[in-house]
């Protein structure tokens, strides 16, 4: 069969943000686009996992030029395919423009948001067809577990990802060469390995874009781990709330197994595996090794204590590993490259990259890999974009539900494991939240431990009391019932959760709120002492809103939407607001057209 | 297992490598708290109060789930391990109703017990005030009624319905701080799989589950001049009741038990190890029909009410192989309203009948629709052990200085055999006593059997090999059943008791009670029986003039009328 040569590949991403934004309805328009002009012989429509820059999508690529348009909509595809497909002339309008310099890029390649990434584990995402082995295999894919395979043995396989100095992505760092070293060292005859995909932090989705994006460098991740520990069987842990990377996944095995990959002696080396995809039910406690494990078994996603840790005794008492979906993303990349070529990526202590969910009052919002030591300034004014409308930056918040914020001071410092942990934050899945000058950062606190009591499994004492006591706590600073005392009640039950919680999602639960109060005191102590609420953003704190009299032009605007009806006055003359009445909500002050109207 | 030293509280000793913290700082004499914790269920270690602190790594661990390692230095007294073992009980508080004066479990609660001892102040639950659970009470029984906002979610209840009853009717739901144990979709215990074994109520820490009270309905009997009382009294009680009063596990106090009830005011004190060894005779020959027919084999015991309800819901298809004898309990209590009726005169309209009962699932048995044989409500009232050891104390009777009485004429002779009915294996070697002697019509020599605590055995009576199975804890019975279900098992007679351990194990019992007390109190049962100068069911001179004069012979029609019944089949849900 002779193969189509095309003289230009769309890539149209079909991963969930640009989805929901309409990306399946562009494939749609294009596809009769380029059947009405004739074309559909010469292009080729390519539809790809999520290149990230979600909030720009839906994203489409042009190759061979590489230009990269963005919030593409269907009425914009005629003149695509007029304008560059048949006369070769770039559509200026749907280019990326810089934040700041407001200059339009045409290249991939050109934009802030890539320049300064370094892509390995999100390489594919964006780039080939998740749902066709081949495009896969076309890019060096399933090369490394061949080797590993045919030319390694499972302890040289451990060896190399000791050197390579890869370190858990799930959240704890803990180094992955050591924990296939202990369940290798487990003495059975059947072992298990499962990859963790309850991705469950607020705003997260680096497994979720890997996974429907480039699923088989997940499998091969896995498969790799499994003949290292001598294991033949495989999960993958994945929340149900994830069908698109469901779905990429099912058909990914699917295909590997008809092509051999997946199955009886592969490869010819006499290994065995057999993969399974179980689906979690959104719980993020499953995220925990021991809860998950029992999910898999079907009983109550809980923790257990440890030991037995899962390398001696995990699924159904078997000798079992447990890593992040990133984790495994990266093992085809070491065992092909090989360790030194990983290693001499980042830090001292962390080697690699890390991929990183960027989120939060930013420019560039989307999911980046950055080699590990980057700093936190260049994640976010270069790649990021800076502060949205020009504010002034905050905080980052790092790790999700167990980080913590980081101010200003530590802008520059550099991101890896432990000098994340020194600053009170940690790498967590990869989480960042940035937060500008408008930002409550007891309300902060109190949003993260929200979530943690809620998602708490109600196991043990300090996570399901304790943390329902500190939220009441912050519920009151909040709403300006604060009392002395309150952010020391805050820290000594904070301490003691950490120290005598269960499991690592109660261990970490306080910390959104010991690190705000460590940086950020004064705001606390303002709720409470001075009932201000300094980024007005506590409704019960916020001073009432006042219209400038000499400013006031009388258009009455504000009257309409005010919620409470407490401003009065009439047409053509000044309007004032009822202090007592006001609710300080703002939104008088943001309809108002002249400024008139600001906090008292 | 190999042997580690380490360091507890400045003591070097000698562990066993598999063993706990907790475990080794307890054969040392330091009683680390605990709530969670349990010897004879799986580890749990959610209550974190048995921490402890590792002193090299200043860390702490929950003792209970921490195995002890070689050159570990721990100490459970630091300020550190103190301070946050205070906490999580004063957190635990902070969601508690705290009101012990109206709780059952007041002055034998694990909770307070800890709470006087780290000597928490009102004012230390206090700075936590906020939200408590409030949730509705369950209180609908048949046997057991839930307080969940007094459930301090240690999941001992959770562990031993799975675990040792493979039941599972309690399971952990909802999440934070709404987590709480319940039944599936919060249905009443009236409506689920539940046996009634009340092997949750033994194991709470707190007063969040109990068994449906009967205290005042007998009060009010005992106080109601019209109402002639008759109280039987359950073979395990007189080896536990002792405990309610201070005494060690397996204290025999049978004449004190007697003297007890008639100063309650019982018109009429006997005993039920008089109906177990009518139970012996009425379904020994059962058996025999059976073995001689070759029918409906394996022979399965029924008199657990607790395992005939598991049966009814998870084995219907067995049932025709349960024995049609009715318990002990309602044998007896049949029997009061009619041949006791008879030989005293008095109209069974009158008799008030009450059992003292090692079993909540007794009070579902009494209440099922087709075991009444009187025309009346055969049995009235079911007490348990706690129950009647506190209507003792109500009335300041002091237990421990009664002269021994015994039990009343006509249904209070009981051999040794109906006595060990209360212990797993008791009826199995009850039983064999009786149907070996028959079958070969030679008197048996040998009588202490041994069947306690084994599960399978084989006898040869006379030509014959007989094969028994014996099951305690429903989990156990389960593995049993299976196997019959599946063909693979050829047992002639299988005995079922819910309880681990038997009825001395059972849900009305002293609390707290461990494995090893439950031994305990078997063997103050052995020694009854090896006492007795009448050790076979048969030979019980009040049960052979209960056949002359009333019964006329074992499966007779009036036999059949009064003292057999039937099951039905349940959804297992």
């Amino acid at each position: 069969m002779k193969e189509t040569i095309y003289r230009s590949h769309v890539l149209v991403c079909t991963g969930t943000g640009c989805v929901s934004s309409g990306s399946k309805n562009i494939k749609m328009a294009l596809e009769d686009e380029l059947a009405a002009k004739d074309l559909s012989d010469e292009i080729k429509i390519v539809e790809t996992g999520c290149h990230g820059f979600c909030e720009k999508g839906p994203i489409m690529i042009v190759y061979p030029e590489g230009v990269f348009y963005c919030q593409v909509e269907s009425e914009d595809v005629a003149e695509i395919v007029e304008e560059h497909l048949l006369k070769g002339r770039i559509v200026d309008r749907l280019l990326f423009k810089e934040p700041f310099t407001e200059e339009n890029i045409p290249s991939y390649s050109d934009i802030d948001f890539y320049k300064k990434q370094k892509r390995i584990v999100l390489a594919n995402c964006g780039r080939i067809d998740p749902e066709d082995i081949n495009e896969y295999i076309a890019l060096g894919g399933y090369e490394a577990v061949g080797k590993a395979l045919t030319k390694m043995t499972p302890q040289e396989v451990i060896d190399e990802v000791k050197k390579a100095g890869l370190r858990g992505r799930g959240g704890g760092g803990f180094p992955t060469g050591l924990k296939w070293q202990f369940a290798r060292n487990s003495d059975s005859e059947k072992k298990y390995v499962i990859c963790n995909a309850d991705e469950g932090d607020p705003g997260a989705f680096m497994d979720r874009s890997l996974l429907e994006g480039d699923p088989h460098r997940v499998i091969e991740g896995m498969m790799t781990a499994a003949y290292a520990i001598g294991a033949d069987e495989g999960y993958v842990y994945v929340r149900a709330e994830y069908p698109l990377a469901i779905r990429r996944l099912e058909k990914a095995i699917k295909q590997a197994e008809e092509y051999g990959l997946l199955g009886e002696d592969i490869f010819g080396s006499g290994f065995n595996f057999k993969l399974h995809i179980k689906k979690g039910a959104g719980a993020f406690v499953c995220g925990e090794e021991t809860a998950l494990m029992a999910s898999i078994e079907g009983k109550r996603g809980m923790p257990r204590p440890r030991p037995p840790y899962p390398a001696v005794s995990g699924l159904w008492g078997k000798p079992t590993n447990i890593n992040n979906v990133e984790t495994l993303g990266n093992i085809p990349y070491i065992i092909k490259e090989g360790s030194e070529a990983f290693s001499s990526i980042g830090t001292e202590g962390s080697k690699g990259t890390k991929v990183f969910a960027l989120t939060g009052k930013i420019n560039n919002t989307g999911l980046v890999e950055v080699p590990m030591g980057t700093t936190l300034r260049e994640v976010i004014f270069d790649i990021g974009g800076g502060l949205q409308e020009g504010k002034k930056y905050k905080a980052v918040q790092t790790g999700g539900p167990s980080g913590g914020c980081i101010p200003e001071e530590y802008l520059d410092l550099p991101i890896d494991y432990d000098s994340l942990l020194e600053v009170g934050a940690m790498m967590g899945s990869g989480g960042m939240v940035v937060m500008d000058e408008g930002t409550c950062m007891v309300d902060v606190a109190r949003f993260f431990l929200n979530f943690t009591q809620s998602e708490s499994c109600g196991k043990c004492t300090p996570c399901r009391e304790g943390t329902k006591r500190m939220l009441e706590i912050l519920n009151r600073i909040c709403e300006g019932e604060g009392e002395e005392g309150d952010i020391e009640l805050l820290e000594d039950l904070g301490q003691h959760i950490k120290d005598t919680a269960l499991c690592g999602l109660g261990q970490t639960a306080p910390n959104p709120v010991l690190s705000t109060i460590h940086y950020f005191r004064n705001e606390y102590e303002a709720h409470i002492y001075e009932n201000k609420c300094p980024a007005g953003v506590c409704k019960e704190l916020a001073a009432a809103y006042v219209i400038d009299e000499s400013s006031c032009v009388g258009c009455g605007q504000c009257v309409k939407v005010c919620p409470v009806d407490a401003i009065s006055g009439k047409p053509k003359e000044t309007y004032v607001i009822d202090a007592e009445t006001c609710i300080s909500c703002g939104a008088c002050a943001d309809r108002c057209p002249v400024d008139a109207i600001s906090q008292g | 297992m190999s042997k580690i030293n380490l360091t507890i509280d400045g003591q070097t000793i000698e562990a066993k490598s598999d063993q706990s913290i907790l475990e080794a700082a307890r054969e040392i004499g330091i009683d680390i708290p605990y709530l969670c914790y349990h010897p004879d269920l799986s580890l749990h270690g959610a209550c974190r109060v048995c921490v402890v602190e590792d002193l090299e790594s200043g860390r702490l661990l929950a003792s209970c789930a921490t195995p002890v390692g070689d050159g570990m230095k721990i100490s459970t007294r630091s300020m550190k391990a103190r301070k946050a073992r205070r906490k999580n009980v004063e957190l635990l508080l902070a969601n508690h109703p705290n009101d012990c004066l109206g709780c059952d479990r007041n002055r034998h609660c694990e909770l307070q017990d800890i709470t006087y001892k780290l000597g928490i102040q009102k004012e230390d639950v206090e700075k936590y005030e906020g939200d408590r659970r409030e949730l509705p009470l369950n209180t609908v029984g048949p046997a057991l009624k839930r307080d969940p906002n007094k459930c301090i979610l240690c999941g001992r209840c959770v562990r031993i319905c799975e675990e040792i009853q493979g039941v599972s009717a309690l399971q952990f739901t909802q999440r934070g701080f709404d987590s709480i144990v319940t039944t599936a979709f919060d249905l009443p215990q009236a409506e689920i799989n539940c046996a009634n074994c009340g092997q949750c109520a033994t194991v709470c820490p707190v007063g969040a589950l109990t068994e449906m009270s009967e205290i005042e309905k007998v009060w009010s009997a005992l106080e109601d001049d019209k109402k002639h009382v008759v109280v039987q009294t359950a073979p395990s009680i007189q080896a536990t009741i002792g405990e309610e009063f201070g005494m060690d596990a397996g204290t025999v106090v049978t004449g004190q038990l007697v003297a007890a009830l008639h100063r309650i005011g019982f018109d009429k004190v006997f005993s039920t190890d008089f109906a177990a060894d009518l139970t012996i005779l009425e379904e020994g020959n059962e058996f025999l029909k059976r073995l001689k027919g070759n029918k409906k084999l394996p022979h399965i015991t029924s008199c657990c009410p607790g395992w005939v309800k598991y049966a009814e819901h998870n084995f219907p298809d067995l049932l025709n192989h349960l024995s049609t004898a009715k318990s002990p309990m309602q044998m007896f209590s049949a029997l009061s309203k009619t041949y006791y009726s008879q030989q005293s005169g008095i109209d069974a309209e009158d008799i008030y009948t009450v059992a003292v009962m090692p079993c909540t699932a007794k009070k579902f048995e009494k209440d099922r629709d087709e075991i009444n044989a009187s025309r009346f409500k055969d049995t009235d009232a079911v007490l348990t052990t706690r129950e009647l050891a506190r209507m003792i104390k109500e009335i300041g009777i002091d237990f421990n200085s009664l002269p021994d009485e015994e039990f009343d004429e006509l249904m209070g002779e009981s051999s040794g055999a109906g006595t060990i009915f209360g212990t797993t294996g008791g009826v199995t070697e009850a039983a064999v006593r009786t149907v070996k002697e028959k079958l070969t019509g030679e008197p048996l020599e040998r009588l202490n059997l041994g069947f306690r605590g084994i599960n399978s055995a084989e006898l040869e009576i006379g030509d014959r090999k007989i094969k028994v199975g014996i099951a305690n804890g429903l989990a156990n019975a389960e593995k049993l059943l299976n196997k019959v279900r599946a063909g693979e098992s050829d047992y002639d007679f299988i005995e079922i008791m819910a309880c681990p351990h038997g009825c001395v194990g059972g849900g009305g019992q002293p609390r707290p009670a461990t494995n090893e007390k439950k031994d305990k109190r078997a063997a103050g049962l052995s020694n009854i029986d090896v006492s007795n100068e009448i050790r076979k069911s048969h030979e019980n001179p009040q049960i052979i003039k209960l056949y002359e004069e009333f019964l006329g012979e074992p499966l007779s029609g009036e036999s059949h009328h009064l003292l057999h019944t039937k099951y039905k089949a349940r959804p297992k849900n």
